[in-house]
C-alpha cells in the first residue's frame, strides 16, 4: 500500500488545472482549436510548449473537426493524445467522436461545458456533452477544479487500459469551474507519470495472421477504419459495448489507485453518494451543482430532514448497479438535468435514472428538475424548494408535476 | 550547403514493374477505373516506410472491405473531409515519437489520398489548414471530376458542361454551368514547396512527381487526372486514352510549381513549343457520354465555349511558366 504523496497547493481555475494535468501526463500530441470557455486550457498549454516545459507536438488546427481527427490518427499511430473543446466545437466534432471510439483510440478530451446555440450563449449547461451521449465516449462530470485536475490524469489511465481502449470526455462546468480560481492540490510530475505509465498498446491479429501491436506501424501493414458492411459492422459495435462494461470495473480501480497516492477519491469513481444511507428524499445531479446541493443537504440534515444526494460522476458508462443500490430505499428522487431533450418527456439524466430504477420493487417516485440552462444561476433556496417538493410528494403520495423547471420565468 | 529538395532518383520500366505492389490487386474497383491505376503507380514511388491515409470515397471503399484489404502498408480511413487532418495527426505523432525514441524508423513518409469531392469541396478546409501548418506529407488528389462513389454527383472539380446526376443535361440546362475550380493553383497560393499535376498516361512523369512530393520537406500536393468510365459514360478501355487526350487538348496540362515557380512538364511543354500539335477539345469531349448533349444542335455552341475556357486557362498557365 502506497502512502499519500505530499502535494503542493496552487491557485488554479478549472481550465488551468486541466492544462497542468495534461502537462504532467506526458502527452505526445495536443491538437486543439480555441473556444470559450475552454480557451484557457490551450493558452496555458501553448505557454508550456513555448517555454519548453513539455515534450509535446502542439497542433493548432483550423477547426475542432480537424483537432479531433488529428488526435485520433496520432493516437492510432501510438501517441498519447489530448484535445479540449466546448459547445459548438464539440458539436462540430460530432462525426469524429464516433470514428474515434469506433477506432478504439484512447483520446482524452476536456470539455468546458457550455450551452448550444441558438440563441448564442457562452455559459454553462450540459447540452453539449449530453448531445454526444451515444458517441461511444466515456463521460465524466466533475464537481470542482481539483476534480478536473484529478480526473484528466485518471482519464488517460482509464482510456488506455487494454480492456477499455475508449476515448474519455472530462466535463467541467463552463465558467463556474473553468474560470473560477480554487486551491488545487497537485502531485509531483514524476508521480503523475508513474501513475499513468507509458502508453500500452495491445496486440491484435492482422489480416495476414501476424500478431502485431495495435497501431499504424511500418512493421505491419494494418488497415484501420475500413468499410465493414452488413456482415461485420454489428460485431464491431457490440465490442464497444463490452468495452464500456469493462470501463465500469476499470474506473473504480483507477479511482482507488489514485486515492492511494493523492488521498482523494470521488465515491467509487462512478457515483458519489452523499448522506444516502438513510435518506428518504434525494436528488441526483452532475457537475458543479453538487457543491451547492451538498450545502443544502447539510442544512436539511441539521433540521432533521433525511435528505441525500447522489452525484453521477460517470454518465457513460451508466453505473446501473450503483444507482439501484443507492436509490432503492429512497422514497422520492429528484433528477436534476442541466440540459433538455426537446419533446422527449424530461431531460437525459431523468430518462436514464428512471429507466434504471424501473425494475426494482417499490421504486421511488422519480421526478425531473430541469435547471440552469445557459448558465442561469441555481441558488440554495431553489434547491431547498426541490427538497420541499420531494417531501410533499412523499407526504401526499402524489406527483403534481413530473417535469419541473427551476428558476424559470413562466 | 542548401539541402537539395529532391534526390536524383531514376528508374527503369523494368525496375518499376519488379518493385512489389503496395496497392494490391483484388480490390473492387470497376473495369477501367483510372484512380485504381493511379494509386498503384503512386505506391510504386514510395522510398521506404510509409503510412497512407484515405478520405472516404471510391478508393477507400473498393480497397478496404473488411476483412479484406488491398493495402500492403499501414493505412487508415476516418472520414470524408479530413484526409489532410489525418495526415497532420500521423505526422505529428511520428515526429514526437521519433524524438522520444519510441519509434525506430529514421523516417516514415505520410501520404493522404482523396478524390475531388474530398478535396475541392468538403475537404478543402482541412487541406488548407494542414498545409498552412506545414506538415510534411504528400497529398494526392485523384480527380475523377464528380462524386462517383455516391453515384456521379457534381463537385467543384466537375468541368463546365458535364452532365452528372445533380447537374443533369436537361432540355433547358446543358449540364454543369460552373467551371472547374483551379485547385492546384489554390494550393500553389498556399506557398507550399511542391505542387504538380499528373496524368496516368504519362506514368513515368506521374511516378517521378509522386516521388518528389514524398521527398520534399513540408507539404506537397499532387493533382492527378483520373477518368471514371462509369461516371463519364466512357468506354472502360479508353481511360488511359482519355488521360492522354486531356493533356493533348490542354484541358489538363501537366506542370510543376516548385517553391511557387511554375514550369511545364514535358508532355505539355511540347504543345507550348509546337502549338499546332494541340488537339481540339471536341476530340476529348466526344468520347464521353457525360458530354453527349453538347453534340446535339441545341447545345453545340457550348463546345466552342469549352474550347475558349480551355485556351484561356492554357494561356494563363503559359504566362505563369514564362512561355509567352
Amino acid at each position: 500500500m502506497q502512502s499519500v504523496i505530499k502535494q503542493e497547493i496552487l491557485a488554479l481555475n478549472g481550465d488551468e488545472a486541466v492544462a497542468l494535468a495534461v502537462k504532467q501526463s506526458d502527452v505526445d500530441v495536443v491538437a486543439a482549436y480555441p473556444i470559450t470557455p475552454q480557451t484557457i486550457m490551450v493558452e496555458r498549454f501553448s505557454e508550456y510548449v513555448a517555454n519548453g516545459e513539455v515534450e509535446t507536438e502542439f497542433v493548432c488546427t483550423e477547426s475542432e473537426h480537424s483537432a479531433l481527427t488529428a488526435c485520433l490518427t496520432a493516437s492510432v499511430t501510438g501517441a498519447r493524445a489530448f484535445t479540449a473543446s466546448a459547445s459548438a466545437g464539440l458539436a462540430l466534432m460530432h462525426e469524429i467522436l464516433f470514428v474515434t471510439s469506433g477506432c478504439r483510440a484512447p483520446v482524452v478530451m476536456a470539455i468546458a461545458n457550455r450551452a448550444l446555440s441558438a440563441p448564442l450563449n457562452i455559459h454553462c449547461d450540459h447540452s453539449d456533452t449530453m448531445a454526444q451521449r451515444d458517441s461511444g465516449w466515456i463521460q465524466i462530470y466533475v464537481e470542482n477544479a481539483q476534480e478536473a485536475y484529478d480526473s484528466v490524469i485518471q482519464a488517460f489511465k482509464i482510456a488506455e487500459n487494454p480492456k477499455v481502449l475508449l476515448p474519455v470526455i472530462v466535463g467541467l462546468d463552463g465558467f463556474t469551474l473553468s474560470h473560477t480560481l480554487e486551491n488545487v492540490k497537485v502531485l509531483p510530475d514524476n508521480i503523475v507519470r508513474k501513475f499513468i505509465g507509458t502508453r500500452q498498446l495491445p496486440f491484435v491479429m492482422t489480416h495476414e495472421g501476424k500478431r502485431a501491436l495495435f497501431k499504424l506501424d511500418p512493421e505491419n501493414s494494418m488497415s484501420m477504419g475500413p468499410i465493414a458492411l452488413q456482415n461485420y459492422y454489428f460485431e464491431f459495435k457490440r465490442q464497444q459495448e463490452e468495452a464500456m462494461k469493462n470501463a465500469l470495473e476499470v474506473i473504480p480501480q483507477v479511482n482507488e489507485e489514485y486515492a492511494q497516492i493523492s488521498g482523494r477519491h470521488y465515491g467509487d469513481g462512478l457515483l458519489e453518494p452523499y448522506h444516502l444511507e438513510d435518506a428518504e428524499i434525494a436528488t441526483v445531479c452532475l457537475g458543479s451543482t453538487a457543491g451547492t446541493v451538498k450545502t443544502v443537504v447539510d442544512e436539511l440534515r441539521s433540521e432533521g430532514v433525511k435528505a441525500g444526494l447522489l452525484r453521477l460522476r460517470t454518465f457513460r458508462p451508466l453505473p446501473v448497479e450503483g444507482i439501484i443500490r443507492y436509490l432503492q430505499k429512497v422514497k422520492a428522487v429528484g433528477i436534476m438535468d442541466r440540459s433538455m431533450s426537446f419533446g422527449g418527456h424530461g431531460g437525459p439524466a431523468f430518462h436514464e435514472i428512471r429507466h434504471t430504477l424501473y425494475d426494482i420493487q417499490n421504486r421511488p417516485y422519480i421526478v425531473n428538475y430541469i435547471y440552469g440552462l445557459g448558465g442561469r444561476d441555481t441558488s440554495p433556496s431553489q434547491i431547498h424548494r426541490i427538497y420541499e417538493n420531494l417531501q410533499k410528494i412523499v407526504r401526499t403520495d402524489h406527483v403534481e408535476h413530473l417535469i419541473n423547471y427551476v428558476g424559470l420565468r413562466e | 550547403m542548401k539541402k537539395e529538395m529532391f534526390s536524383e532518383w531514376k528508374f527503369t520500366a523494368k525496375e518499376i514493374a519488379e518493385k512489389p505492389d503496395l496497392f494490391l490487386s483484388g480490390h473492387r474497383a470497376c473495369a477501367g477505373c483510372a484512380p485504381a491505376t493511379v494509386l498503384r503507380l503512386i505506391m510504386k514511388a514510395v522510398r521506404g516506410p510509409t503510412i497512407v491515409t484515405n478520405a472516404t470515397g471510391c478508393m477507400e471503399v473498393v480497397s478496404s472491405i473488411y476483412p479484406y484489404t488491398s493495402w500492403a502498408v499501414p493505412w487508415i480511413h476516418t472520414a470524408f473531409e479530413n484526409a489532410a487532418a489525418n495526415a497532420s495527426g500521423i505526422e505529428s505523432a511520428l515526429k514526437i515519437l521519433k524524438k522520444k525514441g519510441k519509434i525506430k524508423h529514421e523516417h516514415v513518409d505520410v501520404i493522404a489520398l482523396a478524390g475531388d469531392g474530398g478535396t475541392y469541396d468538403i475537404g478543402i478546409q482541412a487541406l488548407s489548414g494542414a498545409v498552412e501548418r506545414g506538415h510534411d506529407f504528400l497529398y494526392v488528389l485523384y480527380d475523377n471530376e464528380a462524386y462517383m462513389n455516391t453515384g456521379i454527383q457534381r463537385s467543384g472539380g466537375t468541368p463546365f458542361g458535364a452532365s452528372t446526376t445533380t447537374s443533369p443535361a436537361g432540355t433547358v440546362i446543358p449540364g454543369k454551368l460552373q467551371n472547374k475550380k483551379p485547385i492546384a493553383d489554390i494550393m500553389v497560393a498556399h506557398e507550399i514547396p511542391y505542387v504538380a499535376t499528373a496524368s496516368p498516361f504519362y506514368w513515368r512523369d506521374l511516378i517521378t512527381k509522386a516521388r518528389k512530393g514524398i521527398e520534399v520537406d513540408g507539404p506537397a500536393f499532387l493533382h492527378v487526372f483520373a477518368p471514371c468510365p462509369r461516371g463519364w459514360r466512357s468506354d472502360p478501355a479508353k481511360s488511359i486514352e482519355l488521360s492522354r487526350l486531356a493533356v493533348e487538348t490542354c484541358i489538363f496540362p501537366l506542370w510543376e510549381a516548385i517553391n511557387g515557380e511554375y514550369q511545364l512538364s514535358t508532355p505539355s511543354k511540347v504543345l507550348a513549343l509546337a502549338p499546332q500539335k494541340k488537339k481540339p477539345v471536341r476530340e476529348y469531349l466526344k468520347l464521353q457520354g457525360r458530354f453527349r448533349h453538347l453534340f446535339t444542335p441545341k447545345f453545340e455552341k457550348l463546345t466552342e465555349e469549352i474550347q475558349r475556357i480551355t485556351d484561356e486557362r492554357w494561356q494563363r498557365l503559359l504566362r505563369k511558366c514564362g512561355m509567352t
